[in-house]
């Protein structure tokens, strides 16, 4: 997540290797660096886990959206089919949701699986603050390219994160300016 | 069932004892032996008890309405009417015109016990070499550390297909009846066992042809099982085996085609054919599910069992994640297998298709719910988060209930065809079951004794070291 706070300096460096950029991430997280973000064109098996980030609970809320489009898809059977405008289905008037539900089971399913997947896109959106004719946040076009980018918290002395980050293999490294 | 009991220890114990080099395997072998004795004596011994049932039953089947009028019967037959709520005795009516039939139900019942628990772990030992097939067809790197066990399960194939081809040539002597279109003459217009339904089969449905397509089976699937393992084996010692691994992959995508005709041919053969009348289109789709599905659980319970005593430090969690997931992805492909099945048939409610489930809605119906819930709430209530797919105890108590489940499964495909309304599930069953579960694992573990259980040469070996997800 983009967030930038004003009173902490950024320092970007750039990468032209994914495996070299991972390496860095462990060794300026091992000096006890906090690291803003990382950019790259591609996702980088493992760059979550050595960034130190807390796993995602978008499945908790997936569960949940999907429990929600089951119910929804059981009262909508229920009030259309059985109760506004009971349906003979199949040959098999009994009038009863239990009695018909093997037929209702395809929407279930379906109203499950729309609940889950639609809700979990706009949560997604929403919690990473993406909005159709957003400005984009990347610092350095290059990243979308063949170039990674690692956004590094300044904490203590300027040139002493800079050789570090230029010992982990950066090929550019500058100030962010906001 | 202690015998039973007794044998599955000693084999987890025999599996133990091989890996250190221990030579019990008589004195098991002997163990048994003398359990599958005593299971056979106690079929019989069940079987007599039932006899007198029968011969009461039998006695009064003679005042039943359909046979008053024989040719109401035929025409009642023809048109198979009888798939209505209102007749509940239609099992016993689809086969009325042969008066011996209860008493066949009750004979049936110790040889569709055997065929129940002979399939399913066909089942297994079939669907580990599918998966094992699949490893190679795909080039997959992951599953390479759990390759051996796979290979292991596989090599139990041909004694079950051997079991098969006996009851086949049984059922074809006469021995038993769980193959209804075996009767004598009912292929023969002249004969009064004569059913015009069944003999338009003929041309599939006749004896050599049925044990032909049998043979078939054993010489492709036993002949991979086989090969595959000796590949395998091969590599630890060839000085290229990168060669040796494409020949494994051409080998494993031929027997993936052959494999793709002949489960669902064989599910026709063995389980469709109980109940001739009826047919589903679906029907071999939704025993390879089911076979799929019990192989990956048992497979998951054999690595978990291996890596809690020490054998397989190489499995790390994402192997045992990864295979969690194959079980709770496959227990829903096998459920939206059968309920495609279920719900078209019971939607359109055609008299020719119905009588299938209104067989199983009727005296089956607990256990048919009881199924389907083993078979499908469980495992995705119990492994649908990333967490309980990682921890053992979850793993364990899902795999318990999907194997039990499972195997109710292929229950409920054979019995109600064969026995009808004799059913029972008790001491017999389990018995025969832990036999079988106790020779499985024998021979599984004895051919996992005999080699490294690292796949040593395979070029993917390193790659599934360092699985990591």
């Amino acid at each position: 997540m983009a967030t930038t706070n004003h009173h902490t300096t950024i320092i970007n460096a750039l990468y032209d290797d994914d495996d070299i950029l991972l390496k860095g991430v462990k060794e300026v997280k091992a000096k006890g660096y906090h690291i803003a973000e990382v950019y790259s064109p591609f996702p980088i098996h493992g760059l979550d886990h050595a960034m130190g980030l807390k796993r995602t609970r978008i499945a908790i809320a997936a569960f949940m959206y999907g429990c929600l489009g089951l119910i929804t898809a059981i009262s909508l059977t229920y009030g259309m089919m059985i109760v506004d405008w009971p349906m003979n289905i199949g040959g098999k008037p009994s009038f009863t949701w239990g009695e018909n539900m093997p037929a209702f089971v395809p929407i279930m399913f379906e109203l499950t699986v729309f609940f889950a997947a639609h809700l979990m896109v706009w949560t997604f959106f929403i919690r990473n603050d993406i909005y159709p004719g957003r400005k984009a946040q990347n610092p350095d076009p290059r990243t979308t390219d063949d170039k990674f980018l690692m956004e590094v918290e300044l904490s203590g002395d300027k040139e002493e994160l800079m050789s570090l980050l230029r010992n982990t293999g950066a090929v550019e490294i500058s100030e962010k300016i906001n | 069932m202690l015998i039973g009991a007794v044998s599955i220890g000693a084999s987890f114990f025999m599996g133990e004892g091989h890996h250190e080099g221990g030579e019990h395997t008589e004195n098991h072998e002997g163990g048994e032996a003398a359990h599958h004795g005593e299971g056979e004596h106690a079929d019989h011994v069940e079987a007599n008890h039932h006899e007198e049932a029968a011969h009461g039953e039998h006695a009064a089947h003679g005042d039943h309405p359909y046979h008053a009028d024989p040719s109401m019967n035929d025409e009642f037959h023809k048109t198979a009417s009888r798939a209505t709520r209102e007749n509940n005795h239609f099992y016993s009516a689809e086969e009325h015109h042969d008066a011996e039939h209860a008493h066949h139900q009750v004979q049936n019942k110790p040889w569709a016990n055997l065929l129940v628990n002979n399939f399913f772990f066909l089942a297994v030992a079939l669907g580990a070499l599918f998966f094992l097939a699949i490893q190679y067809a795909a080039q997959a790197g992951w599953a390479i550390v759990v390759t051996r066990v796979m290979e292991a399960m596989s090599q139990f194939l041909v004694i079950p297909v051997l079991i098969m081809i006996v009851l086949i040539v049984l059922g074809l002597g006469h021995s038993h009846h769980l193959w209804h279109w075996m009767q004598e003459g009912i292929m023969n217009p002249a004969s009064e066992n004569y059913d015009e339904i069944i003999a338009g089969k003929e041309g599939f449905l006749n004896g050599p042809f049925y044990i032909a397509r049998s043979v078939i089976y054993l010489i492709g699937w036993v002949g991979a099982a086989l090969l595959l393992r000796k590949m395998s084996l091969k590599m630890a010692t060839t000085a290229d085996p990168q060669r040796h691994w494409v020949k494994m992959r051409n080998l494993s995508a031929g027997f993936l085609v052959f494999f793709a005709v002949t489960s669902s041919t064989s599910a026709w053969d063995w389980i469709m054919s109980i109940d001739t009348h009826w047919f589903s289109t679906l029907f071999g789709w939704y025993v390879f599910a089911g076979m799929f599905v019990s192989a990956l659980t048992v497979l998951t319970m054999l690595v978990l069992f291996l890596k809690s005593i020490g054998l397989l430090p190489e499995v790390n969690h994402s192997h045992i994640q990864d295979l969690g997931k194959f079980m709770f992805a496959f227990s829903i492909f096998w459920t939206y297998l059968w309920f495609s099945q279920f719900m078209l048939i019971w939607y359109s409610n055609i008299p020719e298709e119905v009588t299938y489930y209104m067989a199983r809605w009727g005296e089956y119906k607990g256990l048919f719910f009881t199924m389907v819930a083993m078979n499908f709430l469980f495992p995705v209530l119990i492994l649908m988060s990333r967490d309980t797919k990682r921890n053992y105890g979850f793993l364990i108590t899902a795999g318990i209930i999907m194997i039990i489940g499972h195997w109710l499964d292929v229950y409920i495909m054979v019995t109600p065809g064969t026995v009808g309304s004799h059913w029972s599930i008790g001491l017999v069953q389990l018995g025969t079951f832990l036999g079988y579960a106790g020779l499985f694992l024998f021979v599984v573990f004895r051919s996992l004794a005999k080699a490294k259980l690292m796949p040593e040469g395979h070029p993917m070996l390193q790659e599934s070291k360092y699985h990591h997800i």
